[in-house]
């Protein structure tokens, strides 16, 4: 199954981003056979809806979960809606992140994590 | 009847002290007989009701137009959301959802939508207060927390504009969309700003914007006496008329920091409002003379 990653960087030892809609890339991994494309956030300086662009990214792109820092409410009901599964609190390098996914130590979030643009910052 | 002439109180810089510049003015123009009305078009703060007290006879809701998508009607095509810049509508797996807090009301969506899936309605965006103060007819927009149709509000607040009267404008700080919104179609510009590097800098993005604009301008100075003669220097420089000097005097700001009027508080600065108002009435002329 495909998942994806938030990240600072297009690789596997790039730390995830600590921010969804915010987030510099996407990594798309492929659990079982770790093949994985970077897809760069269009919208990371988006003045508004950021969080519900990139939900639509990634969605668009095939993922069932994403493994993110923190994720805000408008994204998390997108990615609710296309039953997207969400895991926050991720931290660590996205190969880190994928070992932890697969090991089964991550806890699915029940919600939205942060409000309304808590990773626009200023 | 000397005819409408609408007065924006403006100034790059917050804390300027547009509110007093536009609550006493109101306050002067309207014991002279003139008709005055004062509006409040900084609705993400509004603060002239704190010193006109005015009594609100009336509560009007502003609302803007948001997608209302028919489920039924729906194919799922995503037209709308590839449409739509702010990603307030969006197509995921097969469903159409709305985020009303993000969408900017162009219509683009309904317009757009091949199945007639998509029909306007009304969301609430704010508040606006109609009432008396004194003399003064008086309107104050307050937009709702964590809504962003701030210059949405400020254009229906401006339907408040007196046509036949002098009407004064207390318009928000800074240059931008907000701004921009209660500046245009105004007569004249009062840039209400502080002689310190400050002060100096938000009034040259603010002149810019004004002349941008097209629209005639005048400086008043507040709070004369502290920083530097920069500002001074500039006008002169740019040969902008400094209408007003209002002295740094701790009077004022115990007036202003118990919610009174300086003009009632302090004669001295009557007359200094009384001679704002004879300039702005000779530009009130120029503007209705025959051409």
């Amino acid at each position: 199954m495909k998942i994806a990653i938030t990240s600072v960087g297009p690789a596997l030892d790039s730390q995830v981003d600590p921010r969804f809609g915010r987030a510099a890339y996407f990594v798309l991994v492929d659990t079982e056979t770790l093949e994985f494309t970077a897809v760069e956030n269009a919208g990371a300086a988006a003045g508004g809806g950021a969080g519900v662009s990139a939900a639509k990214a990634v969605i668009d792109a095939g993922a069932e979960a994403v493994l993110t820092g923190n994720c805000g409410p408008n994204a998390e009901r997108a990615l609710r809606a296309a039953d997207v599964k969400l895991f926050t609190g991720v931290a660590g390098t996205v190969a880190e992140a994928v070992e932890q996914y697969k090991a089964g130590k991550l806890v699915e979030a029940a919600g939205p994590s942060v409000p309304s643009h808590f990773g626009a910052g200023g | 009847m000397a005819g409408g002439f609408v007065i924006a109180v403006a100034s790059g810089k917050g804390g300027t002290g547009k509110t007093t510049i536009a609550t006493n003015l109101a306050r002067v123009a309207s014991e002279t007989g003139e008709r005055v009305c004062y509006i409040d078009c900084d609705v993400e703060e509004p603060n002239g009701h704190i010193f006109l007290k005015p009594e609100i006879a009336e509560r009007e809701d502003a609302t803007v137009e948001i997608p209302h998508v028919d489920a039924a009607k729906c194919t799922a095509c995503g037209e709308c959301g590839a449409l739509c810049q702010y990603s307030a509508i969006v197509c995921l797996g097969g469903q159409v959802l709305v985020f009303d807090r993000l969408c900017h009301s162009c219509g683009g969506c309904w317009q757009v939508c091949p199945a007639g899936a998509i029909t306007p309605e009304p969301m609430k965006i704010g508040e606006i207060e109609i009432g008396k103060s004194g003399r003064i007819d008086f309107a104050s927009g307050r937009l709702r927390i964590g809504h962003v149709m701030t210059p949405a509000l400020i254009r229906k607040v401006k339907t408040y504009i007196d046509p036949a009267g002098l009407t004064i404008l207390d318009v928000p700080p800074g240059t931008s969309c907000p701004v921009v919104n209660s500046l245009r179609g105004v007569d004249f510009v009062l840039l209400v700003t502080e002689p310190t590097p400050f002060g100096l800098n938000d009034l040259k993005l603010a002149v810019e914007l004004t002349r941008d604009l097209g629209l005639p301008f005048g400086v008043v100075i507040n709070r004369h006496g502290i920083g530097n003669d920069a500002v001074e220097q500039y006008c002169q420089d740019e040969s902008i008329d400094v209408l007003l000097h209002l002295a740094d005097d701790r009077r004022i700001a115990e007036a202003y920091s118990s919610g009174k009027m300086i003009a009632d508080e302090l004669p001295g600065i009557r007359r200094q409002f009384h001679g704002l108002l004879t300039y702005l009435d000779r530009m009130r002329a120029l503007q209705h003379a025959p051409r």
